[in-house]
């Protein structure tokens, strides 16, 4: 059975979160993404020349964007009220979407398609990141919360609660495969 | 039959294999392949791993070196196949002539396969590359009836696969001009239809607006899916009012027809999509697979929920039902 749509935040939750400061996000940010590449060191292999562009990650249903720098050597992440114009390209839909996009919950080509997702700006450095990031198999709720310490757990539960509903149980068949003569 | 499934990375190939494939094709990153993205696809190390990981899951892998040779860089192209040999491929899925000459004799022992790109449709066509490349399967073309399928399964005298599901092309397989036309870059030479370089979608008001070079592909509504911008899929504006005139964005699924293209004498069912994620390739696999296990145990056969998987986020059965004849 395949994921059904990305479930989109409620408005409450984007009322509730507008007045909140940024500041203190940006340190976790760092220590999640750093968390993750340390666990995948050949995540941005992939990029090739489109390592170090600005990618706008733009969360719909929520009161703050952020921008991704996707490379090697010292990645960078940072939330911002809007995005500025001068990135190399931006990717909007529902935060759930996007973190599908990051776990392999969900097909970025299936969400374009859908119209869930809109990718604008350089697409093949959207594609090569897209490409990265699915051969990685990261599990983004385990090691993003796994960094955050004391935080780890109510992230997790908050994070799993909003996707559990959309979740499908993979069957555990396994084949019996053909010998070619 | 056989369950061949796709995979652009490594990671890919893993969740094809555990969803149920019997092989995975898969390509080099370069210009060898039909499915030359930015970001995807296997290096050499990561292929020979694969290879490994798959046959100690007892899956096969299949390597496609299915783009023409250019004039002047045809060492690209056989050092692909030199090198998938030597990391123990299970066979090589090739269109050009040279390089399955260049196969046949170079590795006489290496399994062949002859691509969609090919174009092979008829018996006669199928037995050349048979009696002169020794080819052990031939990939038919996506405009072949079930009838046709099974006509040329009484003649053939190697297997055939065929395409059950992904998107499709109205070109004449192997030869395609339109995305060189507007964007320098082909299918064929560089692996590449509708480079990424070269689309853009942008928001204007509340349409949606999808470019591939200097052409405006389509305009979508709000409520409409937004394929990705092929000439071949474009929506034009004539004089009689705008639509898709070569091709609408559907993408086939043949499901339905397991049973008729089993009784056709197919050997192996074909899964598109390359350049898809591990959740598409995981979702259609899985699908794929149960759909089989139903066929062999005369259970009804659903695939339910696959269109939303695919580009018009609609599907069709293509050629296999030539409804218009």
């Amino acid at each position: 059975m395949l994921r059904s749509r990305p479930p989109v935040a409620p408005p409450l939750v984007r009322l509730a979160l507008a007045p909140l400061p940024l500041a203190p996000l940006q340190p976790l940010l760092a220590l999640c993404l750093n968390a993750i590449v340390g666990r995948h060191p050949n995540l941005f292999d992939r990029l090739g020349a489109h390592a170090g562009k600005r990618i706008g990650l733009n969360p719909t249903d929520l009161p703050f964007s952020f921008v991704l720098v996707p490379r090697r050597a010292r990645p960078a992440i940072r939330a911002v009220r809007r995005l500025p114009p001068d990135l190399d390209a931006n990717i909007s839909g529902p935060f759930a979407g996007l973190i599908g996009l990051i776990d392999g919950a969900y097909d970025g080509d299936a969400l374009v398609f859908s119209r869930d997702l809109l990718v604008e700006g350089d697409m093949e450095a959207v594609l090569a990141l897209r490409n990265a990031i699915d051969n990685a198999e990261i599990d983004f709720v385990g090691e993003a919360a796994a960094s955050l310490g004391v935080l780890a757990g109510p992230a997790q539960v908050i994070v799993r609660a909003l996707r559990r509903a959309h979740r499908s149980a993979p069957s555990s068949q396994r084949t019996t495969r053909r010998a070619w003569s | 039959m056989e369950l061949v499934c796709p995979a652009g990375t490594p990671a890919a190939l893993r969740a094809a294999i555990g969803a149920g494939a019997d092989a995975v094709y898969c390509g080099f990153s370069d210009e060898t392949n039909a499915r030359n993205f930015p970001g995807l696809n296997f290096s050499r190390e990561e292929m020979g791993e694969s290879i490994a990981y798959a046959h100690a899951e007892k899956a096969k892998v299949l390597v496609a070196i299915n783009t023409f040779p250019r004039a002047g860089a045809t060492a690209i192209w056989r050092r692909a196949v030199d090198d998938a040999v030597d990391l123990g491929a299970d066979a090589l899925i090739v269109a050009d002539i040279g390089l399955l000459d260049y196969v046949a004799r170079t590795h006489p022992h290496q399994r062949l396969h002859l691509s969609v790109q090919a174009a092979a449709a008829n018996p006669d066509s199928i037995q050349f590359y048979v009696d002169n490349f020794a080819v052990r399967r031939v990939v038919l073309p996506r405009v072949l009836s079930v009838a046709e399928i099974a006509a040329i399964n009484l003649d053939a005298s190697c297997e055939t696969e065929v395409f059950v599901f992904g998107g499709l092309c109205v070109m004449a397989e192997g030869r395609c001009s339109l995305s060189s036309y507007a964007t320098g870059q082909s299918p064929n030479m560089h692996g590449v239809c509708s480079p990424a370089s070269h689309v853009s979608y942008r928001q204007e008001g509340d349409a949606l607006v999808s470019r591939l070079g200097d052409f405006t592909i389509n305009r979508f509504a709000a409520d409409e899916p937004a394929p990705y911008p092929t000439l071949c899929k474009g929506r034009f504006s004539t004089k009689s009012g705008s639509g898709y005139i070569f091709e609408d964005p559907a993408s086939l699924d043949a499901a339905a027809l397991l049973p008729a293209l089993r009784d056709a004498g197919v050997t192996a069912l074909k899964i598109e999509g390359r350049q898809r994620s591990r959740a598409y390739i995981e979702g259609v696999v899985r699908a794929f697979r149960e759909a089989l296990e139903a066929l062999d145990s005369g259970r009804p056969i659903v695939t339910s929920g696959l269109a939303r998987m695919t580009e018009g986020q609609t599907t069709t059965s293509g050629a296999y039902r030539k409804s218009w004849r």
